[in-house]
């Protein structure tokens, strides 16, 4: 920390010098872990990301889905960086399950960027609703908009909209959000709504069974089922230094913490972490559609 | 086949407008109700041309396009219709009439004047009585006795909830909806259940029988008094939200009945609806309700002979907060006065007069204490002597506490400025103008100062004086802020509670309460604390903004609550100090002041400082 004096008499930091400047977003080449993109000559702080998608080696459709959008479009005062990202697992008889998760992410995605419209054009505007206010509005929106679209159906649906250092979820179902740190600790953010998981919760059922239930798939929340949904909605700092990770269950159900973690810190960027990451499940077995989107916060 | 245009039309679209008559016979009124499958209308029966008989007409769209489900849901609806045919029980609604029209099934019913018990609950301030909610519950109990011994099969209502439940108005109720029965597949990917809250585990297991009605009676007489909705809670948890934790009127012995009705194993609950009947009414007589006579008072929870281990008598009311440093309790009082006291017995070192009321905080650094008087000054006073070491002038009342950081002492003033003041010159480093009273304490972290301002800004600005941000509540933010991971909380005179990004002002999400607030926020373990006009103390989840439980005083709280180990203590105007338990909002004990209390409590080594309007400064074993 600098004197506070210093502070006091208005001195400014120094200038970068114009090579810094041209430095940017590491693409390939070393192992994305720890430091390469820590890098102090990246300014100004941004999300990037990289995203994956494969049916899986057992299903005939792909019922997944998934949106991801960053910028930094703020002036020198007001330079938070933004991103959206979604992941929508569908379900439901027929090809329902597909209409019910893009329609929920399209309906999201829309949403959302409209409210956020003012900001994006405009920073120093700054925005007055509720960022939690405005995810569950986003998720009641994209409710209405899979019960319309495919009655019946329904789909999962985990959102995280990142403003500066804070990262405010959306979730219902059973995909789920990671933060995962580069000093190895993995922390799943969400909680599934799953009727196996609540049965475990109440220790009606033993952590080890979880795997192998019949009834693993069941899930007591979901977009586009119920009158009253009630989704979980919170905010929480974004995993710095580390990687946020969204996915849906064919990626967490067969690849445990340990792996995730070492697949992305191993990989050289996040889009070769992500294909990592769907390489692994899909030689798990690939039993369902796999989803997965990574970011990281840079500069 | 379906029209595909009415497939994906939203219901509201597909209903009927008033004035339609189906069948030459019901014209339609107005939609009474949505459900899954259609609407419910009220309609005129014209078959009694010179009365006006109301029945109500209950709509069945097939939507589906596999013809095996279509056949399914058409089964189902017949299903509603013949067993409600073979019915017959005050409770239960009579069915006249059932039809098919344009691709669409009706049934018409007997029309129910009253309104459902979920619009109840809903419209209701506060909790509804033990004596309504148990009139219902043995009336439900009647007709699930009825509908279980029904021969020769029994009948499983399977979807009981506050939603289907009518109370007319002479307090009696009616089971609605008998159109249940969602078919249930086991094991395949993506098979969901529908309604979640009210329902046990065996019947997410497809073995609904008469025990499931017994949970679910449960589960909708616990909503009834609890207001907690269960569908917004995670299935199964309603032990963790215990009935007498939430509405402390209701009887153990109803709270027991009820727990008996939510076991996890239906083997646990009881044998009938008819057992469960018997417990209602044993514990109504129990606790008086059915006799009508009632019991004396419920036990009041007492200060159980609470004794100061001193108190000190200032010439004014204390409206400020303590300090303690070094053995000495430092407090300042509305006689003008700084008092500095030994902390173990409460005698007098020295007192320091200023020209005005002292209702700040004190602060101390390096052997001075700071503390700002009515009196427009800021005043440094030696610890040791009691001395004045030098005065720094506003121009304006200062109401706002000092704050030490980084050199520096930061606070506000009615003369619209946020000062920021060198502690080695004793000069203004800067003053940020706003364009209200600055009552507010600033609170300083990560380079930055927020303070909030009478006309309902609030600011936040850099060590240089510079506004970084701003953020415009709708009234006075005389809450003084903290910050924790990144987040700014405070409250309103606008009864939001709020909590924004700390970098950039941004709201992240903001929290109704029934008044507003004065009274500063403290967090602690992923909680927020807040008190409120609406006499409320408040802990809030500060991720999910979810209250975690509330707390209820007798008068507003403009006072702000500290945490100490486990427990949440705090003041209010009804002239309580109260010690709660931190994690579930229980009163641990409570001390009764003669006065308001409107200043902020100090815990230091477990010993509770709190200042009352009656004059006294009180110290109390935490």
């Amino acid at each position: 920390m600098k004197p506070f004096f210093d502070r006091l008499r208005g001195k400014k930091t120094k200038p970068l010098s114009a090579q810094a400047n041209v430095n940017t977003t590491p693409l390939l080449g070393e192992p994305i872990g720890m430091d390469s993109t820590r890098s102090s000559h990246i300014e100004p702080q941004q999300f990037i990301s990289g995203c994956g998608q494969s049916i899986g080696k057992q299903r005939e459709h792909n019922e997944d889905c998934l949106f991801a959008f960053s910028a930094t479009t703020g002036d020198k005062a007001n330079s938070a960086p933004l991103g959206l990202y979604i992941v929508a697992d569908g379900m439901g008889g027929q090809q329902y399950g597909e209409v019910a998760s893009s329609a929920a992410v399209r309906t999201m995605a829309n949403y959302l960027l409209k409210r956020l419209h003012t900001y994006l054009i405009n920073p120093s505007e700054g925005m007055e609703e509720p960022l939690q206010e405005m995810m569950r509005a986003a998720i009641t929106e994209a409710q209405q908009a899979v019960t319309q679209a495919a009655p019946g159906s329904g789909t999962t649906l985990t959102a995280a909209l990142v403003l500066g250092q804070q990262m405010t979820i959306g979730h219902v179902g059973d995909s789920r959000a990671y933060a995962l740190r580069t000093d190895g600790r993995v922390e799943v953010l969400t909680r599934d709504h799953s009727l196996v998981k609540r049965l475990e919760e109440l220790g009606q059922i033993p952590s080890e069974e979880t795997a192998a239930h019949p009834q693993r798939n069941i899930l007591y929340r979901a977009l586009g089922q119920g009158e009253v949904l009630e989704p979980d909605i919170f905010t929480a700092p974004f995993p710095q230094p580390g990687f946020l990770l969204l996915c849906s269950d064919g990626l967490w159900s067969v690849l445990p913490d340990d792996n995730l973690y070492n697949l992305i810190t191993a990989a050289p960027n996040l889009i070769g972490a992500c294909q990592s990451l769907i390489a692994a499940a899909n030689d798990a077995g690939g039993p369902d559609n796999i989803s997965a989107i990574l970011v990281q916060l840079i500069g | 086949m379906p029209n595909e245009d009415e497939s994906s039309e939203g219901a509201l679209k597909a209903q009927l407008s008033s004035g339609i008559t189906l069948v030459k016979r019901y014209v339609i009124q107005e939609v009474i109700g949505v459900g899954g499958m259609g609407s419910v209308y009220r309609a005129r029966d014209l078959h009694f041309p010179s009365v006006v008989k109301l029945v109500a007409v209950k709509e069945m769209i097939n939507r589906a396009t596999d013809p095996l489900v279509r056949k399914t849901i058409v089964q189902n609806f017949e299903r509603e219709a013949n067993i409600l045919a073979t019915l017959n029980h005050p409770s239960i609604p009579r069915i006249y009439d059932y039809f098919s029209e344009n691709n669409r099934s009706y049934l018409v019913l007997e029309f129910i004047h009253g309104k459902d018990l979920e619009a109840i609950i809903n419209e209701t301030d506060g909790f509804l009585t033990e004596e309504r909610v148990l009139g219902w519950a043995i009336e439900l109990c009647d007709v699930l006795s009825f509908l279980h011994s029904h021969k020769p099969d029994p009948i499983i209502f399977r979807d009981m909830k506050p939603s289907n439940v009518m109370v007319n108005p002479t307090e009696h109720i009616i089971l609605v909806d008998f159109g249940i029965a969602k078919p249930f597949q086991v094991g395949q990917k993506g098979t969901m259940i529908g309604t979640e809250g009210y329902s046990p585990p065996e019947q997410y297991r497809g073995e609904a029988g008469p025990l499931a009605d017994i949970y679910a009676l449960g589960a909708t007489v616990h909503h009834a008094l609890s207001r907690r909705d269960p569908r917004l809670e995670p299935p199964f948890s309603f032990g963790e939200r215990p009935l007498r934790k939430i509405n402390p009127a209701i009887s153990a012995e109803l709270e027991a009945v009820i727990n008996t009705a939510l076991q996890y194993n239906p083997d646990d609950r009881f044998r009938s609806a008819e057992a469960m009947k018997e417990a209602l009414v044993a514990a109504g007589r129990k606790t008086g309700i059915l006799n009508r006579t009632r019991s004396a008072t419920a036990s009041v929870q007492s200060s159980v002979g609470i004794k100061p281990i001193w108190v000190f008598q200032c010439e004014d009311e204390v409206r400020g907060a303590p300090l303690y440093h070094q053995g000495a309790v430092y407090i300042g009082s509305y006689d003008h006065n700084l008092y500095s006291l030994n902390a173990a017995d409460g005698k007098l070192n020295w007192k320091y007069a200023t020209d005005g009321g002292v209702v700040t905080r004190p602060a101390v650094f390096e052997g001075d204490i700071f503390i700002g008087s009515e009196d427009q000054r800021l005043h440094v006073i030696s610890a040791r002597t009691g001395k004045v070491n030098w005065t720094y002038y506003t121009e304006g009342r200062v109401h706002s506490s000092p704050c030490i950081a980084e050199g520096h002492v930061f606070f506000g003033s009615d003369d619209q400025y946020i000062h920021a003041v060198n502690l080695s010159s004793g000069r203004a480093a800067w003053r940020f103008e706003t364009v209200a009273p600055v009552r507010s304490t600033p609170f300083v972290a990560h380079d930055t100062v927020f303070a909030g301002c009478e006309n309902g800004d609030f600011y936040c600005v850099d060590f240089r004086g510079e506004m970084k941000w701003h953020y415009k509540a709708k009234m006075a933010v005389t809450s003084s802020p903290c910050e924790a991971n990144g987040v700014v909380y405070f409250g309103s005179l606008d009864s939001s509670f709020y909590a924004l990004d700390a970098r950039a002002g941004w709201v992240i999400w903001r929290f109704r309460m029934g008044k507003g607030s004065i009274a500063s926020p403290y967090t602690s373990e992923g909680l927020v604390f807040i008190g409120s006009a609406d006499g409320n103390i408040y802990a809030i989840d500060t991720h999910t903004s979810k209250e975690v439980w509330r707390f209820k005083t007798e008068h507003q709280v403009s006072s702000s609550p500290v945490v100490y180990k486990d427990a949440l203590y705090c003041g209010s105007a009804d002239g309580n100090i109260y010690c709660i338990e931190v994690h579930t909002g229980r009163l641990r004990w409570k001390f009764a002041t003669k006065g308001p209390i409107t200043g902020s409590p100090l815990v230091y080594d477990d010993i509770v400082y709190i200042g009352s309007t009656d004059h006294f400064l009180y110290t109390l074993l935490a």
